[in-house]
């Protein structure tokens, strides 16, 4: 076809958040040709979204700190469902890359004797999150970015990617079209990386922007990779509710490792009826102790007491909130008071002041007076493309993943300040395989013409369709359909209902028609964005409807508890053969080693017998 | 107690010259409590016209993606309220949202950036130590955390008189970027020296310290005081100081 334009690169990486960007630096510097392909502007990207720090042992609060009690609070916090060996490589490796990032130019927040300060977060057993105030995306994006340009990577801003190829089983490119122009383009490539970030704009309460709709994970899928996990999306505690122009946004965990507490519609601090029996020994049982934990925190000192029962787990805590108001405790407007305003203005504007201007601006509440209203949005999905630990490459030869886009590292439940470390650690490994299987293959492999010609007719059906539905109703409808069927609270029947759901906004999919030219036309875009969005709905909801046990983010109403004799040992995987309808199965991880099993907590350890 | 507002937005591309054609476009639509500008924005191309172009991405102005003039003033439309909007549009008046006009513009709300990543590329970047062993402390961090609070929104650009009315891209970097050269020339592990290419390629002396930028700030950096002024005395001690002069050529000072 007459009107694509070809390019050439050894290395191609989709997104350019902190995991696309981390892994274009490294295989520019080993050397390769690479191309980076972003939805949006460079600089945008999700990562820049992220507020409360990245994870990484430093031990610079707490010398007590290591990387083995960091890989022991991400196996316990993902319920051990984790690839083990990505959470040792994870809490091994990323102390280097933050120091990395300040060699970068990043300006972290200090401590007194002038190192990386670093903050507490639920689930971590010390203060581990290097952080910026509660902009820690922003520096870390930023600082990438400004690394990124240096390198020779070429970017190709406010592109999107509809289709990799293979040739004989291996990739040989990608398609993409333009935004801004609508041109249409095809990259040979050796190697993909995929670092597309996440799917959960698919619910309606959500705190992803527009690009969340899951294109990555469904490219994958689509070409053949096998995907992990996908039942576990994680819904955030703490995402504004009011008004209802800003439900989803946001409220950093940061909030409550700075003293933030919980309180229901009577005033009661209800975390401390639900810490569950795997951490009843490691959080603190009276309001007395909690707050005495607290003042420890601020004086500087090491903690000799036990932490706040809202420093749990995101899971446990989202789920706490969602039974405060299914109990007709919540708060005015259908959530939970989440209140810091009991400690030094100051201190509040200085630590979170991003918190305080949204609020102020988006809320008109003064969070330095005033409790904030707060309840779980889906933040986050622990399942995507399953990877190779080590090199991070897919079940499909040449392709990779990294950051969200892929599965292992998380588990049931991501602890927060893992995702950061967790781009920066497997975006490094991605780019340094990548670049390696590229130098390692002489020439480019063919793309089927055909396969060009039919995702270009499928690229541009949309604008010749006429009298269908605008797009954005489809959409809206399948996000209200997956935040009531699918959402934080499962059961059978309503997982089935999704399914049947699903068949039939695809029916509504294949006939919108939004109308407009190829110039920046957002009507078409998101036309073009709804057959992934279904296909990862469906993933999510086969997934789930198949675990028939409660643990971590995937809750079961007619399943309430977990399952350690059988589910508690085995992933899901999801994949389809050539077109075929999606296919699953459950597996194992390969045996954990003896010397990493004893840094576990061992009265948790019969979960791996 | 739903009440409607009506926008008028422009609606038009660019010519092969780059001159815009097309013109104000009037939609109706019905306004919840607590919404921003965005939000309308998106209702309008949800109800009347899918083709409407806006970028926009964490509605919660950390991105910095929905920059506009709103009745006349550069904001971020994901940070101005509904509410605060309705105060100053004089009644039975539509709400007036154009593009960035320092820009040259791509269509409707968007605008052709492609200038910022051209220049970011030129300032040579951090040149940082080999060992990973340093200390500062946060009264330092402090003076740079300004700096890198910026989220490249480039309200400050669309309203610098030397950029929007005298088009002086290719001689004058801008209020943005000597915030991001403040940042490196400022930095404790930094290295390399700047003023220079401050004082020719970047042209800092045609800045007249109006402080529009500071003013439309949605970080709320002091861009001219903590940026601008200090980046204008350092190339004034390099160039014009004859003690720093004398001093730098036996070698006293770098």
């Amino acid at each position: 076809m007459s009107d694509v334009n070809l390019h050439r690169y050894d290395v191609v990486v989709i997104g350019a958040g902190g995991a696309g960007l981390r892994a274009a630096i490294e295989a520019t510097r080993a050397g390769a040709s690479v191309a980076v392909i972003c939805k949006s502007m460079l600089g945008k990207a999700h990562t820049v979204m992220a507020e409360g720090g990245a994870a990484a042992a430093l031990a610079n609060k707490d010398p007590r700190d290591s990387w083995q009690t960091h890989f022991r609070d991400t196996m316990k916090g993902g319920k051990y469902l984790n690839d083990w060996r990505m959470a040792e490589i994870h809490a091994r490796e990323s102390p280097d890359r933050i120091r990395e990032l300040e060699q970068w130019g990043a300006i972290f927040d200090r401590t007194p004797e002038g190192l990386t300060s670093q903050r507490n977060f639920g689930g971590h057993t010390y203060p581990r999150l290097a952080h910026i105030g509660d902009a820690t995306g922003l520096e870390l994006i930023r600082t990438l970015q400004d690394r990124g340009i240096h390198t020779g990577m070429e970017v190709f801003m406010e592109y999107t990617v509809r289709r990799l190829f293979t040739t004989d089983g291996r990739i040989s490119g990608c398609f993409a079209y333009n935004r801004a122009d609508g041109s249409l383009h095809v990259f040979e490539a050796k190697t993909i990386i995929l670092a597309t970030g996440g799917i959960t704009r698919c619910w309606a309460v959500c705190s992803g922007s527009w690009e969340y709709t899951g294109e990555g994970h469904a490219l994958a899928y689509w070409v053949g990779a096998e995907m992990g996990d996908m039942e576990f999306v994680q819904f955030h505690p703490t995402g504004m509710i009011w008004p209802p122009s800003v439900r989803g946004i946001l409220v950093t965990e940061g909030v409550r490792g700075e003293g933030g507490v919980l309180r229901n519609s009577e005033g009661k601090r209800f975390m401390f009826n639900y810490v569950p029996e795997m951490y009843a020994d490691e959080f603190a049982d009276t309001e007395e102790e909690a707050l005495a934990w607290v003042d420890e925190i601020i004086e500087g000192k090491l903690a000799t007491k036990r932490r706040p029962p809202e420093l749990l787990t995101r899971d446990v805590v989202a789920k706490a909130i969602n039974s405060e108001r299914e109990a007709g405790r919540a708060s005015e407007h259908g959530g939970v008071y989440l209140d810091i305003s009991w400690r030094d203005e100051e201190q509040v504007k200085k630590k979170l002041p991003g918190m305080y201007h949204q609020f102020k601006e988006l809320a008109a509440v003064d969070i330095t007076k005033e409790a904030m209203e707060v309840g779980p949005t889906a933040h986050y999905v622990m399942g995507g493309v399953r990877v190779d630990p080590e090199t991070q490459e897919s079940t499909v030869a040449g392709l990779y993943a990294a950051g969200e886009a892929a599965t292992g590292l998380h588990g049931a439940n991501r602890l927060g300040g893992n995702s950061l470390t967790d781009l920066l650690t497997f975006g490094k490994r991605a780019g340094e395989s990548a670049a390696s299987a590229a130098a390692a293959q002489d020439d480019w492999l063919a793309i089927n013409q055909a396969d060009i010609d039919e995702v270009v007719a499928q690229t541009l059906a949309p604008l010749s369709r006429e009298g269908g539905e605008n797009p954005a109703k489809v959409v809206e409808d399948l996000r209200e359909m997956m935040q009531e069927k699918v959402g934080i609270i499962r059961t059978g029947t309503m997982l089935e209902e999704a399914l049947a759901d699903l068949d039939a906004l695809s029916g509504r999919d294949a006939t919108t028609s939004p109308g407009g030219t190829r110039i920046y036309n957002p009507g078409w875009h998101q036309a073009l964005e709804i057959g992934a969005m279904i296909d990862i709905s469906r993933m999510c909801t086969l997934a789930a409807l198949a675990r028939e046990e409660s643990r971590g983010s995937h809750t079961r109403d007619d399943f309430p508890t977990p399952d350690k004799s059988h589910w508690g040992k085995v992933n899901s995987i999801i994949w389809q053969e050539q077109g075929d309808e999606m296919k699953l199965r459950h597996e194992t991880y390969p045996p954990i080693s003896d010397e990493l099993r004893a840094l576990l907590d061992a009265a948790d350890l019969e979960e791996l017998e | 107690m739903t009440e409607n507002v009506t926008f008028r937005v422009f609606r038009g591309e660019a010519d092969e010259d780059g001159t815009p054609f097309g013109g104000m476009v009037d939609y109706t639509v019905e306004m919840d409590e607590g919404m921003v500008v965005l939000d309308v924005i998106h209702r309008i191309q949800a109800e009347h016209a899918p083709d409407l172009a806006c970028r926009w991405n964490c509605k919660a102005g950390k991105c910095g993606s929905c920059s506009a003039e709103v009745n006349g003033k550069s904001r971020l439309m994901c940070m101005t309220r509904m509410e605060d909007i309705m105060e100053e549009t004089p009644e039975g008046e539509p709400v007036l949202v154009k593009p960035m006009q320092a820009f040259p513009l791509v269509k409707d709300l968007v605008i052709d950036m492609s200038w910022a990543y051209q220049l970011n590329k030129t300032i040579p970047p951090i040149d940082g130590p080999e060992e990973m062993d340093w200390v500062f402390n946060q009264d330092e961090a402090d003076r740079l955390q300004e700096f890198r609070s910026c989220i490249e929104c480039m309200l400050c650009v669309n309203t610098c008189h030397v950029l929007r009315e005298h088009q002086m891209f290719d001689e004058f970097a801008g209020p943005r970027f000597f915030v991001r050269l403040a940042d490196l020339e400022m930095h404790p592990l930094d290295t390399s020296d700047r003023i220079p290419m401050v004082k020719e390629e970047f042209g800092i002396g045609y800045c007249n310290i109006t402080r529009c930028c500071t003013e439309v700030c949605p970080a709320g950096i002091n861009i001219t005081d903590n940026a601008i002024i200090p980046l204008k005395e350092r190339v004034v001690t390099e160039y014009y100081d004859p003690l720093a002069i004398i001093a730098k050529k036996i070698g006293l000072r770098k």
